[in-house]
């Protein structure tokens, strides 16, 4: 008995170049290899190639005078700013740009993506209309359009569109009163700041209180009535320190007010209307994903229609709206980069087109400019899955 | 004794049915609905009859020069003028059969695939991807075949958008295959990672920004010597970016292969390559074809984002044209053709999409 060989009944290892696990690593290193040999590859070919054409190397050139002017800047800046400046002063141009893109084409596309569903029959053929004609044209061909097309056709100052003698708009742009803050006005703010506060606490404190004893509390007006009537007693009390300068016609422009550039205007507009179309999709979409049998059930719970709507119908609908809306703000953001092409002094057009055409650095400009884009959609995207682990539906 | 007679059933009343049923049910159900009613009508009167007076009624058709246009409609004079550019760019007119042989054979070499009969379809569909674009560059440039050289800064005009368009999409899919299986190998984190920051930060970069950095860099990356024209370079820079958003979309397609296609795969005996060329990738790509078509129609919107790297594809054509002094001052016409074409390409596209979506969604 004893000599029987001692025979193992579990199968033997696999020969090594048939272990997957081995296969695995030997090709990921090769791989990896491959990569970073490539990487050397053009990295040397850059560092050569920069050598013979003499293009200048490193980051030194954001510390040198730019020496041109930008048509718009948040901040302030002249000729005799830093290419450094330009860079903050393109981005937040392409921010602006962006955040009024972001705005306009949300309630754009909340209107229109309800309208398409509504019973209304005529209602619901113009927002059909508008979204399948507008979201089937490139974005950049309605920039053109409402920029050379409508923008630089309308009417000279002197004849311009006025509303009321307050706005008005022509080719030069869109002109509007600004509003011009004088002491105490902090107080106005502070007054604000207060009422944001007091409305998040009460908001939560009537949550608790009616999830305890179901008491409803009328959250909406009384918050409505905080934000408004706090910042009105202050502006009141500190003797309504903020008046309005108005644009004026003075020569062949006007003078004064806030004036928007008409590339500025059309490049938003376009957005918007581009834009809108895809959120009125995604609206039509979380809509119609809640299923039929919810709004029955509130309705057999004898919701009327305003909280059917606020209680069952919206939270759910949200749900499946928001992540492909914070996709489309991305494209937003990306999208408001076509201002180069019709002069909008953005990010594009103002660093990694005359910086770069005055200094030369290609590779760090671009790498600069792309850094930027990349940073606001990681950034998204990891809002994203925190909020998609948040709202994930919990089943039992 | 009278008998009770049932007289004959009352029609329903006039306000319930017909034209005045059909308009108190979707028009005017409440006082709410009845004013958007009016308001949407007044919008619609003061933008559609304008619009079709501009467009059709009071145009001005035909005629060679600008001052054939004497009415104050549209003057698609402009247009009809200046098609042949439209269409082909700066392809000089004696060699433009090439470009419609190309596209006249491609079409007919693609009805096939509309057919349910057709026997051969992936070998045809094969030889289109695979072969055909080069037969069809070497009859443009003409160098291969022996006929008259037609350098790639000649060609434009819609013909530009489709190769653009076509080739980016065409060159994308392997890559995007390729890109879409790795992000989905979790037994290999590194091959893994590599792709999921490759499709990444092209998703995270606008279109734009891509192609300023193939037309300033790409020269920089190459070794002495070596030189690829405009084109190239922005089709390198289209692929590259397109492949990103084809692995996004085949990765959707994989995911949604019932995990007993992979295992019945595996208890078969089949290889990785092997389980996945004759069991996934069959199935994945019949779901996600919806998804490369709409891929495919965002790719032709931003084709047009190429002229602002100097290539004339259509709407760089009509920018051009604009500029041109004896026909200042007709964008509007310009546009209004451009965007219908490019609609009538978007939406058919569209249309298509959604029915291969319908005819695969079988309801399970």
């Amino acid at each position: 008995m004893s000599d029987l060989p001692n025979v193992s009944h579990t199968p033997g290892k696999p020969a090594p170049w048939n272990d997957p696990k081995i296969r695995a690593l030997v090709f990921q290193a090769l791989l990896i290899g491959v990569v970073v040999t490539f990487g050397l590859y053009l990295i040397n070919n850059t560092l050569h190639n920069m050598e013979q054409r003499g293009i200048s190397t490193g980051f030194g050139f954001l510390d040198n005078t730019a020496g041109f002017g930008v048509t718009q800047s948040l901040i302030e800046y002249d000729e005799t700013y830093t290419y450094g400046r330009t860079f903050f002063v393109g981005l937040l141009n392409t921010l602006l740009v962006a955040v009024l893109g972001i705005i306009s084409a949300t309630l754009l596309g909340f209107v229109m993506g309800v309208a398409r569903l509504s019973r209304n029959w005529l209602i619901a053929r113009i927002a059909t209309v508008y979204i399948e004609i507008f979201r089937n044209i490139p974005l950049l061909l309605q920039i053109f359009f409402w920029y050379f097309a409508v923008g630089l056709n309308l009417p000279r100052p002197k004849q311009s569109f006025a509303l009321g003698e307050t706005i008005f708009l022509n080719n030069r742009g869109l002109f509007i009163p600004r509003p011009i803050t004088e002491d105490g006005f902090g107080l106005v703010i502070g007054a604000f700041v207060v009422a944001i506060i007091a409305v998040i606490v009460i908001a939560r404190w009537a949550h608790r209180r009616q999830d305890a004893t179901g008491q409803p509390f009328h959250t909406v007006w009384v918050s409505l009535a905080l934000l408004v009537g706090l910042p009105g007693l202050a502006f009141l009390a500190a003797g309504a320190p903020l008046t309005w300068e108005m644009p004026e016609l003075r020569g062949f422009n006007f003078r004064g007010g806030l004036s928007v550039l008409p590339e500025l205007f059309s490049l938003t507009l376009a957005l918007a209307v581009y834009t809108g179309t895809f959120i009125a999709e995604t609206v039509r979409a979380g809509i119609q994903s809640v299923s039929h049998g919810q709004t029955e059930a509130a309705r057999a719970l004898g919701l009327r229609e305003a909280p059917m709507l606020q209680l069952i119908i919206i939270p759910q609908a949200m749900r499946v709206i928001i992540p492909p809306l914070t996709s489309q703000y991305l494209n937003v953001v990306k999208n408001s980069s076509l201002a180069a092409a019709i002069g909008y002094p953005d990010l594009v057009a103002v660093f990694a087109g005359t910086t770069l055409n005055q200094t030369g650095p290609a590779v760090e400009i671009i790498a600069m400019t792309m850094a930027v884009y990349l940073t606001f959609s990681l950034s998204i995207s990891l809002l994203m899955n925190w909020y998609n682990a948040k709202m994930m539906l919990r089943e039992r | 004794m009278s008998t009770f007679e049932r007289g004959p059933d009352l029609p329903p009343p006039v306000t319930q049915v017909g034209v005045i049923g059909w308009l108190r049910r979707n028009l005017f159900s409440s006082w709410l609905y009845s004013f958007l009613t009016l308001l949407a009508l007044y919008l619609v009167w003061i933008v559609v009859p304008p619009v079709i007076n501009w467009a059709l009624l009071d145009a001005s058709w035909s005629g060679t020069a600008r001052e054939d246009c004497t009415s104050d409609g549209a003057c698609w004079v402009f247009v009809s003028v200046r098609f042949n550019q439209f269409m082909y760019g700066f392809y000089p007119e004696a060699q433009q059969w090439r470009v419609n042989i190309i596209y006249g054979t491609l079409f007919l070499l693609m009805t096939p695939l509309f057919l349910k009969a057709f026997p051969w379809k992936t070998a045809l569909g094969g030889f289109i991807i695979f072969v055909y674009p080069f037969i069809a560059y070497g009859l443009l440039d003409g160098a291969w075949f022996g006929l008259e050289v037609v350098e790639t800064t000649r060609w434009g005009g819609l013909s530009l958008t489709l190769i653009l368009a076509g080739v980016g999409c065409v060159a994308a899919l392997p890559l995007g295959i390729i890109l879409a299986l790795g992000r989905r190998a979790t037994d290999m984190p590194a091959a893994k990672s590599l792709c999921v920051i490759f499709i990444e930060f092209w998703r995270g970069v606008p279109l734009i920004t891509v192609l300023f950095m193939s037309s300033v860099m790409l020269p920089l990356f190459l070794p002495e010597g070596v030189q690829f024209d405009k084109l190239m370079r922005a089709l390198i820079g289209i692929t590259l970016f397109q492949s990103a958003y084809m692995a996004e979309v085949i990765r959707g397609g994989l995911q949604a292969i019932p995990k007993g296609q992979y295992e019945a795969a595996d208890a078969l005996g089949l290889g990785y390559w092997k389980k996945t060329g004759l069991i996934v990738l069959p199935q994945a790509m019949k779901i996600v074809i919806p998804g490369i078509v709409n891929t495919f129609i965002a790719l032709i919107k931003d084709t047009t984002l190429v002229l602002i790297i100097g290539l004339f594809e259509l709407l760089g054509m009509i920018q051009n044209a604009l500029n041109d002094p004896n026909w200042l001052g007709y964008a509007t016409e310009g546009y209004a053709f451009t965007a219908l074409t490019f609609w009538i390409i978007c939406f058919s596209l569209s249309r298509y999409s959604m029915r291969i979506e319908r005819k695969l969604h079988t309801g399970h």
